[in-house]
């Protein structure tokens, strides 16, 4: 039986650098083309950062902040981040109902390469970040939020979000690789990301926390995260809560990266 | 002469247990080969590690002459998989989920819409080509989930389990898809815990037990190891089983089974049949039922394996209900 061997040669035992690109993109592709079918898809996700910022805004916004205007100021670009650090998750989701539905071994299947699924998705979930980023400054400034630094600084917060959103994306990657079902990870992101964002300076000043909480909070990279942020969309000291952010992040590839890797190549 | 799919040894070891414990196994090109076998007796393992996706702990297996270990890319340029589960992107739709393995094959954009349009028609899916295929049913999927590993025109194509928990009529419709692939002279290997299917698709069969080949051959070749035929006898009255099955213990010399309200027993005798039927005419009982045929390879499992080949608990529950 020669006719198996012969139609064979024309496969290269590897995929080259260039086919890899475009196999991420035909992948990002298929991730982003389901926003076309579900635009509410986005909007879905960041309901609850929407609804946070209503109620926040105007339940508590006037007993923490004294108006309703001033609190909008604070709490938006803490609301950023809590969107952020919650939507670094959906990868894990992405990913693990690629897994239990089966999808994730057609794809390995293929004569594609490895890294494909993975990279594909998270350059979609990327692209996403900044849509959901783009979609809640926009609504907060419906509201009354202004950006009093500049374009610059306002870009320059999407930047250290996204840098931190794909650091966070190794942790995210293991877990949906590790996690028995998409319900296990929604349950996960709520009761890891919750405390974090809510014991932080995220949404209220942490001056008004008892002492240990107050100690905490300072070590929370959430709050440093938000007050970078604050900094870079209204003003203030940004380089110290930057860089301690920036560490963080890459403190948590350092770990993370291995352990994701290590995971994948065992499902691989 | 060489074989589309070669396994030798293969052993998978999951702790303690031995999902594969030794398997051979040898499809000839434009062959099917039906793997038989009840839940977890390893038939799932064995094709994921034909199909590139596991590792054995154990033995070697080729694809197309490609060692699925060494040369796992080039088997991937050649198979196709279709899993347990529809293996569909539930958001995308029927044309999308066609396209993006189309793409990642490395077809143009144009190449990968036409041979998209090509299998949809083929599955009877067009009119539902542009609708997320979270609306489909379960047949509809499992379509369009073969369809997916038909784009790269595959040599050998791996089916575990194709029509688990398809209704009737959606089993039938995929097993003509299936005759009809084999017609393209593409390699088949598929796993059922339907005798019937592997009855009805295979040319030659192997049967799974605990990780392990325990016997392999045609559907009649099987058939005939047991060299029995089977008797059949059903009660006009329900509250006379028990009695029919005595009466056949006695005779044959072996406790019948009784399953569906009938007694089922085999017979390497046929002349035992006529003292089966005097001695419950002499009792009274009436039979509505009464056969002597040869036997199914549901038969077959249940005489070499000693259980059978449906999954047992659901068994106990049908007779608890019966």
């Amino acid at each position: 039986m020669t006719t198996m061997t012969t139609a064979v040669p024309a496969t290269a035992r590897h995929v080259g650098p260039l086919t890899t690109l475009r196999q991420t993109m035909t992948l990002a592709w298929r991730s982003l083309v389901q926003v076309k079918h579900n635009p509410w898809e986005l909007l879905d996700l960041s309901i609850q950062p929407i609804m946070f910022l209503l109620l926040f805004t105007y339940v508590f916004g006037g007993a923490i902040s004294g108006s309703t205007g001033d609190y909008l100021q604070f709490a938006l670009p803490g609301l950023l981040v809590q969107n952020a650090l919650f939507y670094t998750l959906s990868t894990a989701i992405g990913l693990n109902t690629d897994i239990t539905k089966g999808v994730f071994d057609r794809l390995r299947s293929l004569p594609i390469a490895r890294t494909a699924p993975l990279s594909g998705r998270i350059i979609a979930d990327t692209a996403k970040q900044v849509w959901a980023f783009a979609l809640l400054v926009g609504f907060g400034m419906i509201l009354g939020f202004r950006v009093e630094t500049s374009v610059v600084g306002l870009l320059g917060a999407l930047a250290l979000l996204v840098v931190v959103a794909l650091a966070m994306s190794w942790m995210s990657v293991l877990i949906g690789l590790k996690a028995s079902s998409p319900e296990k990870v929604q349950m996960i992101a709520f009761s890891t990301m919750m405390p974090l964002t809510f014991t932080s300076s995220a949404l209220v000043p942490s001056q008004t926390f008892p002492g240990w909480l107050e100690a905490w909070s300072d070590i929370n990279p959430v709050t440093h995260l938000a007050d970078a942020i604050r900094g870079l969309m209204i003003g203030g000291d940004v380089a110290q809560s930057a860089m301690i952010s920036l560490l963080w992040a890459a403190g948590f590839a350092v770990v993370f990266a291995p352990l994701a890797i290590r995971a994948f190549r065992g499902r691989v | 002469m060489q074989h589309a799919i070669e396994a030798e040894g293969l052993v998978k070891r999951y702790g303690e247990t031995r999902a594969l414990d030794g398997v051979d196994l040898a499809v000839p090109q434009g062959r099917l080969l039906g793997v038989l076998g009840p839940n977890g007796a390893g038939k799932t393992t064995a094709v994921r590690i034909l199909a590139t996706l596991l590792r054995p702990d154990g033995g070697s297996a080729a694809v197309g002459g490609f060692d699925v270990a060494k040369d796992a890319h080039r088997v991937r340029s050649l198979i196709g998989l279709t899993g347990q589960y529809a293996a569909v992107d539930e958001m995308l739709t029927g044309v999308e989920n066609l396209m993006m393995i189309g793409r990642l094959l490395g077809m143009s954009r144009p190449d990968s819409r036409r041979r998209a349009a090509e299998l949809l028609e083929r599955f009877d899916l067009s009119d539902a080509g542009g609708r997320a295929a979270k609306t489909y049913s379960g047949g509809m999927r499992r379509r369009l989930d073969l369809a997916a590993s038909l784009v790269g025109r595959p040599q050998v194509l791996f089916l575990d389990e194709p029509t688990t928990g398809l209704d009737p009529r959606s089993r039938t419709e995929l097993w003509s898809v299936v005759r009809g692939l084999m017609a393209d002279g593409v390699t088949v290997l598929l796993t059922t815990q339907y005798l019937e299917e592997a009855d009805q698709l295979a040319d030659d069969i192997v049967v799974f037990d605990h990780g392990r080949v325990i016997a392999s051959g045609t559907s009649d070749e099987l058939k005939a190891t047991t060299g029995a035929q089977v008797l059949e006898v059903r009660p006009l009255e329900a509250a006379h089983l028990d009695l029919v099955a005595q009466v056949v213990a006695d005779v044959i010399g072996e406790a019948p089974d009784l399953t569906g309200g009938r007694a089922t027993v085999s017979v390497h005798d046929p002349a035992a049949v006529p003292a089966v039927v005097r001695r419950l005419d002499d009792l009274g009982v009436v039979a509505s039922e009464l056969a002597l045929r040869k036997s199914s390879l549901d038969e077959v499992f249940l005489a070499i394996t000693g259980h059978r080949a449906e999954d047992e608990p659901s068994a106990e529950k049908e007779e608890a209900l019966v």
